[in-house]
């Protein structure tokens, strides 16, 4: 009998221990500010504040409407959008800053990802200076890669009244919760990274949602076309993690390497995002070697599946691919010379014009302190911010005092409404579902920097993801 | 509560157990034998049969060397000491940077056995400190405290763990430098294994037998043994029961430190996290091969290594499931409770009287 006691309390601590304990990331960690500013200075009490505005903290808002926070819509939206006024208006006094969210990866093994944003958006506010005669301030918050993460970091940013927009998400997987909070609460988030295509489907489109990053639709078909008419690949096999971005890019590949090439799928495997032995789904693909595997996830599963497979008999022949998720310096660290050769499909960043070079990276290697960028979307969050700077300009009212009233609906129609803006990425216009992105892919080879030189993305130091095409 | 001790409801109960284990034995049957038969077109040859439970039986090593600390402890405290998935990434960890340091100094190229005894030493060491100030400053004060108290303070001991190396080591995963020494393939009996998964296995037995003997055969063993027997009646024999349990966690913690060592050969990769997840399916090895049972430990780490290799495989995809793989961890905790429903004491677990 004693023991029986003790093994249910051994069960149900393990229980416990499941549940309290976090496998990759955690919900512990709050508000974490990647090198900026510190968070959660929302104007209480300043002095200067003329009398008519809203008392500290409080959103100034009429008295019909709803709180920001409260996901209090009226069931009969139009198709065309909330009517005017519906989630009310954020009221930014004279002098007090202009508040935006992020809500990108700033920890966890896939920080580069999201820092690199981070600094993207924050080199947009530095060039920027002011938008109408305010400044601008980030609340910076983390998505963690994961839903937990995205669920947390929106709920934490529709709590500030004050917020006027979000930066975010930056993988799919934390996007697809956030999109919906912030869009309950009437707030435009705008992803720099996010390319699962059903964040932008017509059925699943969340209202306040909008993204300057590709869809993968176009990813994955570049990557086909790669495979098929570069590589000379006649049989693939995938891989994904269950993320949302990464089992879509894979399915997007999967059609188009048949439709386009006329090619085999072998097999559609998966793993979890915290598996560190791959080498069971390595053997099962390797019953049937493809010419091509690929694998568009993330940085630690990456590094693991790109060792593993150099190790797999039967896989001697096949080349290797991955995505953007796993063009980051982290990845090529962790997956060390195994790496070398293998592929990855990612927006193009050889962008013209040479405000990129001459104004952009250096502004933000000041600021990341790193000399190469450390992922490929800080040109996406510096454009995002940007849009949505232009779009607080069309959209808010200045008051006689020197404040500013910016009603969310019309910020939002201000920025579906932006076409032929040009951003670093291109030349950016929005769609009905949010896609603003003017989508071109790349695709790169993991090199020595010695032989890669210029063409150099992501980088240690010593090897490097080196643009090898579309040829210019 | 009475009517539950009327004999029609145990039997009752017991009816729905058996028809449990013979619906479990006929989903694996039916489930191996669609597999293997081909019927979804999905064949393995058998090559890729032997990588697979090769690939388990390196996983399961490390599994059953961690299981260890958790049986040996918990068979002397009664005690889960949660906060072992944390001795073992600080080993990890030591490893990484110790090979760091070897690799610079050209050691690990030039003479690869030694570079892996000192790493596997320095780990050992380190893993052992850990876990016997992790004994003194958690866990000793709580020693008259109800079971639960010292439950919940390793719980949270864990989670300082992890946030510290995370504090101190940051959260990006880095790779270990291995040398070419336990790269590749090397053939033993016409059977090409890959050198890291041959010495994972060799060192975990080596470490399995050594920790047997040390249990079964010495001074140190018998009072162990003692302890876990009566700590009252044992203390009254002369022995000192605070340093023999010191003397538990530190072979726990020793042996999860190899096991971090070990695992770093096979998966190449630290991280502040790692610890968590290896940590658990250690719990579930120990509590498989019965909590408290030093063979039963190492039974099943091992046997816990290869159904998470062959199972998903085996048992699902003959019924034509998708992506087995991603449902390894499912494969391996409903092993947890089958083998539970068959045998409540774990593989070599004795009913307590």
């Amino acid at each position: 009998m004693k023991s029986m006691k003790l093994s249910s309390v051994a069960f149900a601590a393990m229980l416990v221990a499941v549940a309290c304990t976090p496998g990759a990331g955690t919900p512990t960690t709050g508000p974490t500010t990647g090198g900026g500013d510190p968070t959660g200075t929302a104007p209480s009490g300043s002095p200067d504040m003329s009398p008519d505005t809203a008392p500290s903290g409080s959103p100034d808002m009429s008295p019909d409407t709803a709180p920001s926070g409260s996901p209090d819509m009226s069931p009969d939206m139009s198709p065309d959008g909330p009517p005017s006024g519906e989630f009310g208006t954020v009221e930014v006094a004279s002098g007090q800053p202009i508040k935006l969210g992020t809500a990108l990866v700033i920890t966890t093994a896939d920080a580069d990802l999201g820092t690199d944003s981070q600094y993207g958006a924050q080199v947009a506010a530095e060039i920027k200076g002011q938008v109408l005669g305010h400044d601008i301030e980030f609340v910076f918050q983390d998505d963690q890669c994961s839903t937990e993460g995205g669920t947390t970091a929106a709920q934490a940013l529709v709590s500030d009244p004050q917020i006027v927009a979000v930066i975010g998400t930056s993988c799919s997987s934390a996007g697809i919760p956030a999109a919906q909070i912030t869009s309950d609460a009437g707030i435009l988030m705008v992803s720099p990274s996010n390319t699962a295509p059903s964040l932008t489907a017509p059925e699943t489109h969340e209202e306040f949602y909008a993204r300057t990053a590709h869809n993968d639709t176009v990813q994955g078909a570049a990557m086909a076309t790669y495979a098929c008419e570069e590589l000379g690949a006649e049989t693939a096999a995938t891989v994904h993690d269950g993320s949302a971005y990464a089992e879509q890019l894979q399915q997007v590949f999967a059609d188009e390497f048949v439709a386009q090439c006329d090619g085999r799928i072998t097999r559609q495997e998966a793993v979890a995002p915290t598996d560190t032995d791959m080498r069971t789904v390595l053997t099962t693909i390797a019953a049937d070697p493809p010419d091509l595997l690929y694998y568009p996830i993330f940085t630690a599963g990456g590094a693991l599946m790109t060792q593993q497979a150099r190790q797999t008999s039967g896989l001697e022949d096949t080349d290797l691919a991955g995505a953007d998720g796993m063009q980051s310096p982290t990845f090529l660290e962790a997956a060390g010379d195994a790496a070398l050769g293998i592929y990855a499909s990612g927006p193009d960043l050889a962008f013209a014009g040479d405000f990129y070079s001459d104004e952009f990276l250096p502004a933000y290697e000041e600021l990341s302190g790193s000399a190469s960028p450390l992922s490929s979307f800080h040109a996406h969050a510096f454009d995002a911010a940007n849009m949505i700077f232009q779009a607080i300009e069309d959209s808010a009212t200045e008051n006689a005092d020197g404040s500013l009233t910016i009603d969310r609906v019309a910020l939002r129609d201000a920025f579906f409404a932006i076409e032929g803006f040009e951003g670093i990425t291109g030349n950016l216009s929005c769609n009905e579902t949010g896609d603003c992105a003017d989508p071109a892919i790349s695709v790169a080879v993991v090199a020595p920097v010695a032989d890669a030189g210029d063409d150099c993305g992501a980088s240690t130091g010593e090897v490097c993801f080196q643009r090898i095409w579309p040829e210019d | 509560m009475r009517f539950l001790s009327r004999p029609e409801r145990l039997t009752r109960l017991g009816v729905i157990l058996w028809a449990l284990r013979i619906a479990l034995i006929v989903f694996v049957l039916a489930g191996s034998y669609a597999t293997l038969s081909g019927a979804s077109g999905l064949v393995l040859s058998p090559e890729g049969w032997r990588d697979l439970v090769i690939t388990g039986i390196a996983q399961g090593s490390v599994y059953a060397l961690i299981a260890l600390g958790y049986t040996l402890v918990y068979g002397i405290l009664f005690m889960i000491n949660f906060a072992h998935g944390e001795i073992f990434t600080a080993g990890a960890f030591t490893g990484f940077f110790v090979a760091v340091a070897l690799a610079e100094e050209g050691i690990m190229e030039a003479n690869p056995v030694l570079g892996i005894v000192i790493l596997l030493l320095s780990s050992m060491i380190t893993s052992m400190i850990v876990a016997v100030l992790l004994e003194r400053i958690a866990y000793r004060p709580l020693r008259r405290a109800p079971r639960l108290v010292p439950l919940i303070t390793a719980i949270g001991a864990s989670l300082v763990l992890q946030y510290s190396f995370r504090g101190i080591y940051g959260s990006g995963v880095r790779m270990v430098p291995l040398p070419d020494a336990i790269q590749g393939r090397v053939e033993i009996l016409g059977i090409p294994i890959l050198r890291s998964q041959l010495i994972v296995v060799i060192a975990a037995v080596g470490l399995m037998f050594a920790l047997y003997y040390l249990v079964e055969k010495t001074r140190t063993g018998r009072s162990m043994r003692a302890v876990s027997e009566d700590k009252e009646v044992a203390g009254l024999m002369g022995i000192n029961v605070d340093r023999t349990i010191a003397t538990t966690f530190a072979i726990g913690g020793s042996l999860a430190g190899a096991a971090g060592v070990l695992y770093v050969f096979i998966f190449n990769q630290v991280s502040f996290a790692m610890g968590f997840l290896p940590g658990i399916k250690a719990f579930t090895a120990a509590v498989l091969g019965g909590i408290g049972n030093i063979v039963g430990a190492m039974l099943g780490g091992l046997t816990l290594g290869i159904l998470e290799s062959i199972g998903p495989f085996l048992l699902l995809s003959g019924f034509g499931v998708p992506s087995t793989n991603q449902l390894r961890d499912v494969i391996a905790f409903s092993m947890l409770v089958i083998v539970l429903i068959f045998r409540p004491y774990g593989i070599l677990g004795r009913k307590e009287s």
